[in-house]
């Protein structure tokens, strides 16, 4: 016998500390006593990315959606809603109340993500053209096609006010009618599917999701500037996307939606992928095209910008793949729809990939003017372990951190570059407070010496001064000059750089020396990381006074060099310690002390 | 299929919209959607999409059942994810997925019409396609 109403009580981590469990015992019991436990199933769930308003309790088929739900309430959401089948209006969300930089009022939805771009991912079967069709695919280019010019494909993203997601934020429309102006009879388009940032995957989940909407998107781009032949530059390191674009090629172009006379229109686009060996350099998008071309990946200086003279020289649109895959559902609902989500200045979504030390890591999709803070702490759960938020990485290599107090900052182009930091392509890694930002600087410098191409000496030179400089500050070696030749050093390269890469190469170090220069001196005076990430710096010892003896520190050892008897105080021999911190981890008496 | 023309694209549109309405109205149809991005597979969505797989031959119930794949739905914390909908119950997405709690899936919720504890999550954003 079937249930004919389930009761979800969310078990998040948020949820739980507001005693959702109290809440899903009482329900379970209510039910029972009012004698309807044969009609209603209650169930636990994960979280549901609400934090904020938990603990939550959902209702289907009706879909009420309780908040704030207190253990009390649980008779009367049985009575109400179980036996009689009425809401409990007290408790439902009150949209009202949502608090949003956003000027979208008339969508009904009380999650903070917003799906436009991730529309298709984990709905359709990728690799059936059909599903993709059911869900008004291609229809954007049908509609282009055969009701638009080109120019008014154009015009319809400059209402949009759609902005490359690839980090820059250049104005889409601007890029396609530079180049459908430009002169020249072949013209291209190009998939900039080369992700590079460490943390960062929302471009290759897109394609490994949804392939068609990348395609679709190009051959509106060729309609709308002339142009016939697009190419999909992507990493080789990322099979499974590759192998459903093939897939999404030839299914399109069997079903006449690319190749020769598309639909009986009478134009032709043709997309072929190329496969890139993974240099972050060739992200940028004219070191692509070199090695698009066949030759080695690397930047030359702009002007003359790709929409005059790109690949092979000729006028060429590049775009990343998540600003692609907005581009169908903007021709298809219209310019102004879209305008209606985000800012005034950042319309549409942007895609996150949020990692780190998140409860809830994942692609998160939100409007331009959620906060930070919305992501981080609704959506992402809040930091694990109940640790203490220290920052936040946007942007990569080329961003910078974000702290804690600038947490309630709309997102948008402008407000993350008054932060100093930028929108990137959407990494977003959490810090929390066992993280060193020395040993994070470091980190994504060293990055930067590898991918650095090193055809221009400021990001070539300076990449390897700076992590020079940081690592023997990790090590306990630096000197107080060495924090004004960092910004000297990374101004230069901010400058002087040719590409990107070394333009923004210094942000993490330089942002992170403007948040937390403290940190950095007690690396420089004090020799002392104090959270022991940097391993030079640190002593682990164990304070006779608390240690009961339990053996658990010398059980976790790797080397082990802990010494001592059952119920007597232990010793670390620091001689042999490898600094790993399981000693501190696993300590329940706080007898293991770090220095 | 061959290259299609204008009206063979609405047409195929207007079916495939079709279909998944009947599938929804008439309900004879449950479907079981393995989320198989790279994240998915590296998490293991591929042993979880094996035991669905077997347990919907244990029960002999293949013939109701269509098993499908689709890409990343985000929710990469709890990976790997399946999404079950049979007619009559709530949609569901399903996450921390192993083979033990797959097999769970078929036996409790496809075939005795029960949600399985514990392993809810909720879909992250409303589908702007179909509202």
């Amino acid at each position: 016998m079937a249930y004919r109403q389930y009761m979800l009580v969310c078990g998040g981590t948020g949820c739980e500390s507001g005693k959702s469990d109290e809440i899903y015992k009482r329900l379970i019991a209510e039910a029972d006593a009012q004698g309807v436990k044969d009609a209603v199933q209650i169930v636990k769930t994960g979280c549901f990315g609400f934090c904020e308003k938990g603990p939550i309790v959902k209702v289907l088929p009706e879909e009420s959606f309780y908040v704030e739900v207190k253990p009390d309430d649980a008779k009367e959401i049985i009575a109400e809603q179980a036996v009689k089948g009425r809401e409990v209006k007290r408790l439902l969300y009150d949209k009202s109340t949502r608090k949003s930089n956003n000027k979208i009022d008339d969508i009904e939805f009380y999650q903070k993500q917003f799906r436009i771009v991730l529309r298709n991912c984990g709905v359709i079967n990728p690799e059936n053209i059909e599903e993709y069709i059911a869900r008004d695919g291609y229809a954007a280019l049908e509609k282009a096609l055969f009701q638009m010019k080109g120019e008014d494909v154009i015009a319809e993203l400059k209402t949009a006010g759609l902005r490359g997601r690839g980090g820059a934020g250049f104005p889409t429309w601007l890029k396609w009618d530079l180049t459908r102006k430009a002169p020249g009879d072949v013209k291209y388009i190009i998939c900039n599917a080369d992700e590079g940032d460490p943390g960062a995957y929302m471009d290759r989940s897109t394609i490994e999701g949804d392939p068609h909407s990348v395609l679709e998107a190009m051959a509106l781009a060729g309609y709308a500037i002339g142009s016939n032949k697009g190419y999909v530059y992507i990493r080789a390191e990322y099979p499974l996307a590759i192998d459903r674009l093939k897939i999404a090629i030839a299914q399109a172009k069997e079903y006449g939606l690319l190749g020769d006379d598309i639909l009986g229109s009478g134009f032709s686009f043709d997309v072929e992928i190329r496969l890139g060996a993974g240099a972050f350099v060739c992200g940028e998008e004219t070191a692509l095209m070199r090695s698009l071309e066949g030759n080695r990946g690397m930047p030359v200086p702009k002007p003359p910008f790709p929409a005059i003279s790109g690949l092979w020289k000729k006028p060429t649109v590049i775009n990343n793949v998540e600003t692609l895959a907005n581009i169908p559902v903007i021709i298809t609902k219209g310019g102004a729809w879209f305008a209606k989500i985000g800012t005034e200045k950042s319309t549409g979504t942007k895609v996150f990939a949020l990692t780190g030390k998140v409860n809830n890591s994942g692609l998160v999709e939100v409007p331009m003017g959620t906060t930070l803070r919305e992501i981080i702490f609704d959506i992402g759960g809040g930091i694990r372990g109940g640790k203490k938020f220290k920052g936040v990485q946007t942007g990569g290599p080329s961003g910078g951190i974000i702290v804690e107090k600038d947490l309630d900052a709309p997102i948008s182009y402008e407000s993350l570059a008054a932060l100093g930091s930028m929108m990137g392509s959407g990494g977003m890694i959490v810090m929390d407070e066992d993280d060193c930002v020395v040993d994070v600087s470091k980190f994504y410098m060293e990055f930067c010496v590898d991918e650095s191409c090193g055809k221009c000496a400021p990001c070539r030179i300076g990449t390897n001064q700076m992590h020079d400089i940081l690592d023997r500050i990790t090590k306990g070696k630096g000197e107080e000059a060495d924090l004004a030749r960092l910004e000297r050093i990374g101004k230069a390269m901010t400058k002087a750089s040719l590409c990107m890469l070394g333009g923004s190469a210094a942000n993490p170090t330089l942002s992170t020396i403007r948040h937390f220069r403290e940190e950095y001196l007690a690396h420089i005076r004090d020799k002392k990381c104090l959270t022991g990430k940097c391993k030079d710096l640190v002593t682990y010892s164990i304070d006779p006074s608390k240690c009961i003896g339990c053996t658990l520190c010398a059980k976790k050892c790797p080397v082990p060099c802990i010494a001592g008897e059952r119920k007597q105080a232990h010793v670390i021999d620091a001689s042999r310690c490898v600094k790993c911190g399981e000693c501190y981890a696993v300590c329940k008496f706080g007898a293991v002390v770090k220095n | 299929m061959a290259k299609m023309t204008l009206e063979q694209l609405r047409k195929l549109r207007e079916e495939k919209k079709r279909d998944i309405e009947r599938r929804e109205t008439e309900g004879k149809e449950i479907r079981i959607i393995v989320g198989m991005g790279t994240c998915g597979i590296a998490a293991g969505a591929r042993v979880a999409f094996d035991a669905i797989l077997a347990a919907v031959e244990r029960h002999g119930i293949g013939a109701s059942v269509v098993l499908a794949q689709t890409g990343c739905m985000g929710l990469c914390h709890v990976e790997p994810t399946v999404e079950v909908l049979v007619p009559g119950m709530p949609d569901t997405i399903y996450g921390k997925v192993d083979a033990a709690t797959a097999t769970k899936i078929v036996d409790r919720h496809v075939v005795a019409r029960a949600l399985v504890n514990e392993h809810i999550y909720d879909r992250p954003a409303a589908d702007i396609i179909r509202n």
